[in-house]
């Protein structure tokens, strides 16, 4: 495969953008990692993604492919030489894929609702973000089968899905002085996260803790001074 | 305590092979209902009255609650995109989903789009007033435009075929008009939007489609109620 025949437009601190590049390494696909200035759009990102003009973008050849667990599953099923995301069994795909989409749209939007909350607010996000974190244990616990990943053996799906939040769950435990991954109450989900760190695929793309609670600062004053968005 | 009669009907149910529960209008559920009847493939159906849900569905579906709920050979599916996926992996008649891998993204994203996008702007058209319901109108509009040129050249957005995309809208299909004559506005007119009214058409026409349509009666009626609770909510003081 030719190394430009394959580019991901991203940035370093999205979790969004570290799925695919970790679909793409587990693949060993080579690929060109097109750097977004933060603030501003690039003319490729704008025709690529017209609809969203958000990252992450795969452009395989001419194609854009968009949203990142679209993408992930675009990588499954054109490199079917490397090892398989998804699993094979139709039951268990629909286990992973309902999960990633919890963690889309319920898990992680408290996380990020906790990133500005205050009060009696805050509580009821870190609420939800523990609540979601006990039934993510305990969907590891069956999709793993005593195996290191929720995949099994390997990264899989849901793996990617979760594990490209770590960096963020970290920042969040710092910021607001909590543990959130905890050895009493989750310690399934603290031995896998170690081995989702240190795994191959995902060393190389997951951002360091410090440079992402920098960039945490950079992004909360920004958010700051920008205008009130509109509805 | 459930009698033991309970508990066999119970057992019985979890026994027999596919097992759907829905409500006569959610579109959620009419996805899977048009899916599974557009190959062919025999269920039981449950329904449920979401004001005094099933002890089974709490069962199964503990973290939302929600229907649609399909069951196979005992095991619940949830999230009717994730279920029509499966759905077209274990029944290959009839596929919702093209073969090659950009089609099916393209045809995933669309899905999507429909579902984080356009309904909730509809939804924000049909239930707002005054300059908040005239943005909102832009802004449904504008999703819709994006959606209007996915037909281009289509009868279908699955092609000649209805397909997972289609299976997504056809809210949009069966709704629309009922929010327009309940709100009393036009969403979508001829002169902006001759494809995607051609495709309702169409896809409202669809043997096996229209066969399972809820009644418009009884959906305007629905829709005129939480028109009334939501505008008055909003009305300003």
């Amino acid at each position: 495969m030719v190394k430009n025949d394959v580019k991901v437009l991203g940035a370093w601190p999205s979790p969004y953008v570290m799925r695919p590049r970790i679909a793409l390494n587990i693949k060993s696909v080579n690929y060109e990692f097109l750097e977004e200035t933060f603030g501003s759009k690039s003319e490729l990102l704008l025709q690529s993604n017209p609809v969203h003009k958000k990252i992450p973008v795969l452009i395989h050849g001419d194609k854009p492919i968009c949203e990142s667990m679209i993408i992930v599953e675009y990588i499954d099923e054109v490199w079917t030489s490397g090892p398989s995301i998804l699993p094979s069994d139709p039951y268990d795909r629909a286990i992973q894929r309902f999960w990633a989409a919890y963690v889309d749209e319920k898990w992680f939007a408290a996380m990020k609702g906790l990133r500005s909350a205050q009060g009696e607010e805050r509580k009821a996000f870190l609420d939800q973000v523990t609540e979601g974190l006990a039934l993510l244990e305990e969907a590891f616990g069956k999709c793993s089968k005593g195996k290191a990943f929720f995949g099994g053996d390997r990264i899989g799906l849901l793996d990617i899905a979760f594990g490209s939040f770590l960096g963020w769950l970290k920042v969040t435990e710092k910021l607001n002085g909590v543990k959130l991954l905890d050895e009493a109450k989750t310690p399934g989900l603290v031995k896998w996260a170690e081995r989702f760190c240190a795994d191959a695929a995902v060393k190389s793309v997951m951002p360091e803790t410090e440079k992402l609670l920098e960039f945490s600062k950079v992004l909360a004053a920004k958010m700051k001074g920008a205008p009130p968005p509109k509805n | 305590m459930a009698s033991s009669a309970m508990v066999t009907a119970n057992q019985l149910i979890i026994m027999a092979e596919l097992k759907l529960f829905r409500t006569w209008s959610s579109c959620f559920c009419l996805r899977v209902v048009w899916a599974l009847d557009l190959k062919g493939i025999q269920y039981d159906t449950i329904f449920e009255d979401l004001s005094n849900k099933s002890s089974l569905l709490l069962q199964y579906n503990p973290i939302y609650k929600k229907v649609p709920v399909l069951v196979h050979n005992g095991k619940p599916l949830l999230e009717s995109l994730v279920i029509l996926e499966y759905i077209d992996e274990i029944w290959k008649q009839t596929p919702l989903l093209p073969e090659d891998p950009s089609e099916r993204a393209t045809a995933r994203f669309w899905a999507k789009f429909g579902d984080d996008k356009v309904l909730p702007s509809i939804w924000n058209a049909f239930i707002k007033q005054g300059k908040d319901q005239e943005e909102a109108i832009v802004t449904a509009q504008e999703n819709l435009g994006c959606v209007e040129r996915q037909l281009t050249g289509k009868k279908f957005f699955n092609g000649e075929t209805i397909g997972l995309v289609d299976l997504a809208f056809g809210w949009l299909a069966n709704l629309l008009s009922v929010f327009e004559e309940v709100c009393g506005v036009t969403l979508i007119d001829h002169e902006k939007f001759p494809l995607l009214l051609e495709w309702i058409q169409n896809f409202a026409d669809a043997p096996i489609i229209k066969e399972s349509w809820p009644p418009r009666d009884k959906l305007i009626t629905r829709y005129q109620a939480f028109h009334e609770v939501h505008t008055s909510k909003e009305a300003p003081k």
